[in-house]
């Protein structure tokens, strides 16, 4: 907007004497060929400019990214699998380590069973032999104290009938202990 | 200073003495950038500066922002990526395949309108859209390369798109005179429809602006012009969006001209 009047020939048909639109500035022909011109230089250099490089370089970082994700994708479903493997490894060579351990422990039960029934048996006849020893002894003893009972009875008696003022007849005096030792 | 419409100098100088005054259309005016002169088809004028700045804006946000090729984007990389991709994705649906190697020439319309646009919503800047004499060419292109497509492409075979083979037998040519005027009305429409829009939502918020000069009004004004500004950003956006998926579909008749 000018603030003096303009001159007939600058102002054209489309604005008035104060530099105001008269009008639609759109419906303004004496401009048209300046805007065409210009709008057609313009829209040359963005379709240049688009078409030699930005839409190309955009296309490329889409394609690149996209390449990039399934890349991604494909290694880390090669990764689960390999996490997947090593897990049934693990759990095999558990079950391993236990029926390992199974077999281990039930061998050397039976190794202690063993040794164990065999110190048993040793230990029984042992026990059994000094029993018999013991027995033996024991019936030895005995025997031993009852011969002796019958001589200090037969002495006993055969002092009693002395002292008595008998006559001591050993022969009677022997089958009389007898009898009553018997009894 | 002088409302828009009145011719006659004796008014003139009326409005001038009162403090409500309203240009909505001067912001559309073109001028030269040196000097006063007449405006020649060479002058570089606003509509250059800001044709300019289009190409700027779009180097910036295409080239520039893409320079890292980051595989995990930036923001401004996100955006040019986004771009790509709405407009790919929208030549694909609508056209098939055979669309896409159109790629180029609607995304130059669509980054110029839709860059354009938004520049237009920088205060005290100059709206190229806004002009018919920016619009009608675009649409002209769309409709010129659309038509020369088709015949290139299918032969006689493209006048089929006027001749409706699913209709009764008699009521063809009756539905042919139809599509053969509403297949020359769309270049008009088209061109309209981006211009008008922009032009009629520009110079709503400078009328809000004038009554702004009024004390009591002021704050009204001012909340209006920022609801106005808000649906401007919306228009700015969806008029390039229908202007491109417009392209699309005309292309789609091009290459698929049977109904």
């Amino acid at each position: 907007m000018a603030t003096e009047p303009l001159a007939k020939e600058v102002a054209g048909t489309c604005v008035d004497s104060h530099g105001s639109a008269i009008g639609m500035p759109q419906l303004c022909f004496d401009w048209f060929p300046n805007q065409i011109f210009w709008l057609v230089i313009t829209l040359v250099v963005i379709f240049l400019v688009l078409s030699r490089v930005a839409l190309p370089r955009i296309a490329a970082i889409l394609a690149e990214r996209q390449g990039t994700i399934t890349n991604d994708l494909a290694a880390a479903e090669d990764l689960k699998a390999k996490a997947v493997e090593a897990e049934e490894a693990y759990n095999k060579a558990l079950a391993d380590a236990r029926s390992e351990a199974q077999r281990i422990a039930a061998e050397a039960r039976a190794e202690i069973q063993s040794g164990l029934d065999d110190a048993i048996a040793k230990a029984d006849a042992e026990i059994a032999a000094k029993a018999a020893e013991s027995e033996k002894a024991i019936a030895d003893i005995r025997a031993g104290a009852l011969e002796s009972i019958q001589v200090v009875a037969k002495d006993t008696a055969a002092e009693l009938v002395t002292a008595l003022g008998g006559e001591a007849d050993a022969k009677a005096i022997n089958s009389a202990v007898d009898t009553q030792a018997k009894g | 200073m002088a409302t828009e419409t009145t011719a006659a100098h004796g008014a003139e100088g009326a409005a001038e003495s009162s403090s409500l005054v309203f240009h909505p259309m001067d912001q559309f005016i073109v001028e030269p950038l040196f000097g006063d002169g007449a405006i020649a088809w060479y002058t570089p004028t606003n509509v250059t500066l800001w044709l300019f700045f289009a190409i700027l804006a779009i180097i910036g946000l295409l080239v520039l922002s893409t320079s890292k090729r980051a595989i995990v984007p930036t923001r401004m990389q996100s955006v040019a990526e986004l771009a790509y991709g709405f407009i790919y994705k929208m030549l694909e649906d609508i056209c098939g395949k055979e669309g896409i190697k159109y790629f180029p020439y609607v995304m130059t319309l669509f980054m110029f309108i839709v860059v354009a646009n938004f520049l237009g919503l920088i205060p005290t800047s100059f709206t190229t859209t806004s002009h018919f004499a920016v619009t009608i060419p675009l649409a002209l292109a769309v409709f010129l390369t659309v038509t020369i497509l088709g015949f290139v492409k299918n032969g006689a075979g493209f006048l089929g798109l006027f001749w409706v083979s699913s209709a009764p037998l008699a009521l063809r040519p009756v539905l042919a005179i139809i599509e053969l005027i509403s297949y020359f009305v769309r270049p008009v429409s088209h061109s309209i429809r981006l211009a008008g829009n922009v032009m009629a939502g520009h110079a709503v918020i400078k009328v809000f602006a004038g009554f702004a000069a009024i004390a009591v009004i002021s704050p009204v004004s001012v909340l209006a012009i920022t609801a106005m500004y808000g649906l401007e950003v919306l228009v700015a956006f969806i008029q390039a969006y229908v202007f491109t998926i417009l392209t699309c579909v005309y292309l789609k008749d091009a290459l698929h001209p049977s109904h």
